[in-house]
């Protein structure tokens, strides 16, 4: 579905990707770990261009997006992202963060926006919460809101940023359950995260990445019990 | 002391008649300067090189000369220019709005700057165009949180205002001038008009502050 060849990226003299290539098959739920700087969020962030590659390309289901010629937001429009800070719009309600895109963008009515709306908020288990601002939600309900929101898109992938990594322990588990029904539902998912708990049980495959290069590219079991790199192994020594 | 408001009595009406002469180009020029105030922010805040210049020059310039000036320029200047006999109230919302555009677009550029960058890029990632992305999300963000220094500048230019009475334009400034030379007191009048210069103020403020409370709900 997902085809990564050759992809740089460079940050003025800094070069935070240095050749990355490998696919995403659909259906396929992708773990990207490593130590932090190594590149990982800006690999995640490559495949719906917020950040635009400095060489290499993407495709996707066999179309370019890399090409100067692609209109980036139907590109967009097709891949959910979630990100670390959940990013909700704070002076808009539940509702209306989850129907502003299928509505403004895709064109919905209202009513048929709501009613998808609704029906994704329970399944996140926030169905209470429709008419709330984001700044009374904790932050698990945030991030949960915030994945339902990209799903109102009806996309096609499912980006993560380390969707757990701002919150508090005790909700990190909530989160992690509505992204495991949503990999069991069959979405194809790309998730940057330092759960190796997580990643081992839901993911098909494991990405590491160390400075800016893709080291191993293994099934959960292979990677966690059985590392090929050095690296990978004094990674997991300190993270396990 | 010689002071005596019942001096002023019959001139009242013609006084209070200049409030709303006042207000109506104050007004005009408030929605005229916000509006291409926003638009000055946008250029400024723009990837296009040109249009940061265009923004900068442009504050440059009306930032950088006197209020007075640009009025003088626009009333009495461009009809030696262009044989077009321009009238004090055009003169005045020109004036007024070109030159609070300038303060207000950088009221405003600081306003969207301050935006959490993730609201871009949320938006971005669910394929909000752009204009859509400010109008929708980023300047109702930005708008909230600029909201008192906009009032600032609001009560700035209604106050100012009273600069369009050099150009001979009936203001409440003017009328208090008019009686004064009228009754040879000056003193009475020209308090008379300081209270409604305040009142106006006042209502400026209380407006502020019921559209701040209203927008705090989200907090």
């Amino acid at each position: 579905m997902i085809k990564v060849e050759n992809l740089y990226k460079q940050f003025g003299d800094n070069e935070v990707l240095k050749g990355i290539t490998t696919n995403i098959n659909s259906g396929e739920v992708v773990s990207i770990i490593g130590p932090s700087g190594s590149g990982k969020s800006t690999f995640l962030r490559c495949i719906n261009l917020l950040e635009v590659p400095t060489k290499g390309t993407i495709s996707i289901d066999g179309q370019s997006i890399t090409d100067k010629n692609t209109n980036i937001l139907k590109v967009r429009q097709q891949i959910g992202m979630v990100f670390q800070h959940f990013n909700l719009f704070p002076h808009l309600n539940v509702l209306d963060n989850l129907t502003y895109a299928p509505i403004k963008v895709k064109g919905e009515t209202r009513q048929v926006a709501e009613e998808k709306a609704r029906n994704l908020l329970a399944k996140v288990g926030l169905t209470e919460k429709e008419k709330a601002f984001p700044s009374n939600l904790s932050g698990g309900q945030k991030q949960r809101v915030a994945i339902a929101r990209a799903l109102a898109m009806e996309p096609n992938l499912m980006l993560f940023d380390e969707p757990t990594s701002a919150l508090d322990p005790e909700m990190v588990k909530e989160v992690l359950n509505v992204m495991k029904d949503l990999a069991k539902s069959g979405m194809t998912m790309a998730i940057v995260t330092h759960e190796m708990g997580f990643a081992r049980e839901v993911a098909d495959r494991v990405l590491f990445l160390d400075g800016g290069v893709l080291l191993e590219d293994a099934s959960p079991a292979d990677f966690f019990s059985n590392p090929k790199t050095a690296r990978a192994k004094d990674f997991l020594e300190k993270v396990l | 002391m010689n002071l005596d408001f019942s001096q002023i009595v019959p001139y009242i009406p013609f006084i209070l008649e200049g409030i709303w002469v006042t207000l109506q180009f104050v007004i005009i020029s408030i929605i005229f300067g916000f509006i291409l105030g926003t638009a000055l922010a946008l250029c400024k805040i723009s990837k296009m090189k040109a249009l940061n210049w265009f923004g900068d020059a442009y504050t440059s310039i009306f930032r950088g000369t006197p209020l007075i000036l640009q009025l003088m320029i626009i009333y009495f200047a461009i009809p030696q220019l262009t044989g077009y006999d321009i009238s004090p109230f055009l003169s005045a919302i020109l004036a007024f709005g070109l030159n609070s555009s300038a303060y207000v677009s950088e009221i405003i550029r600081a306003g969207i700057q301050a935006v959490d960058k993730g609201q871009t890029e949320a938006a971005q990632a669910l394929g909000v165009p752009y204009r859509l992305m400010m109008k929708d999300i980023i300047l109702p963000q930005a708008l909230k949180n600029i909201l008192p220094a906009l009032m600032n500048e609001f009560i700035t230019l209604t106050k100012e205002s009273a600069i369009v009475s050099t150009i001979g334009y009936l203001d409440l400034m003017r009328r208090a001038q008019v009686v004064g030379a009228d009754i040879y007191r000056n003193f009475e009048p020209l308090i008379f008009v300081g209270v409604i210069y305040w009142l106006l103020v006042m209502v400026l403020t209380i407006i502020g502050k019921v559209v701040e409370r209203r927008l705090k709900f989200s907090d």
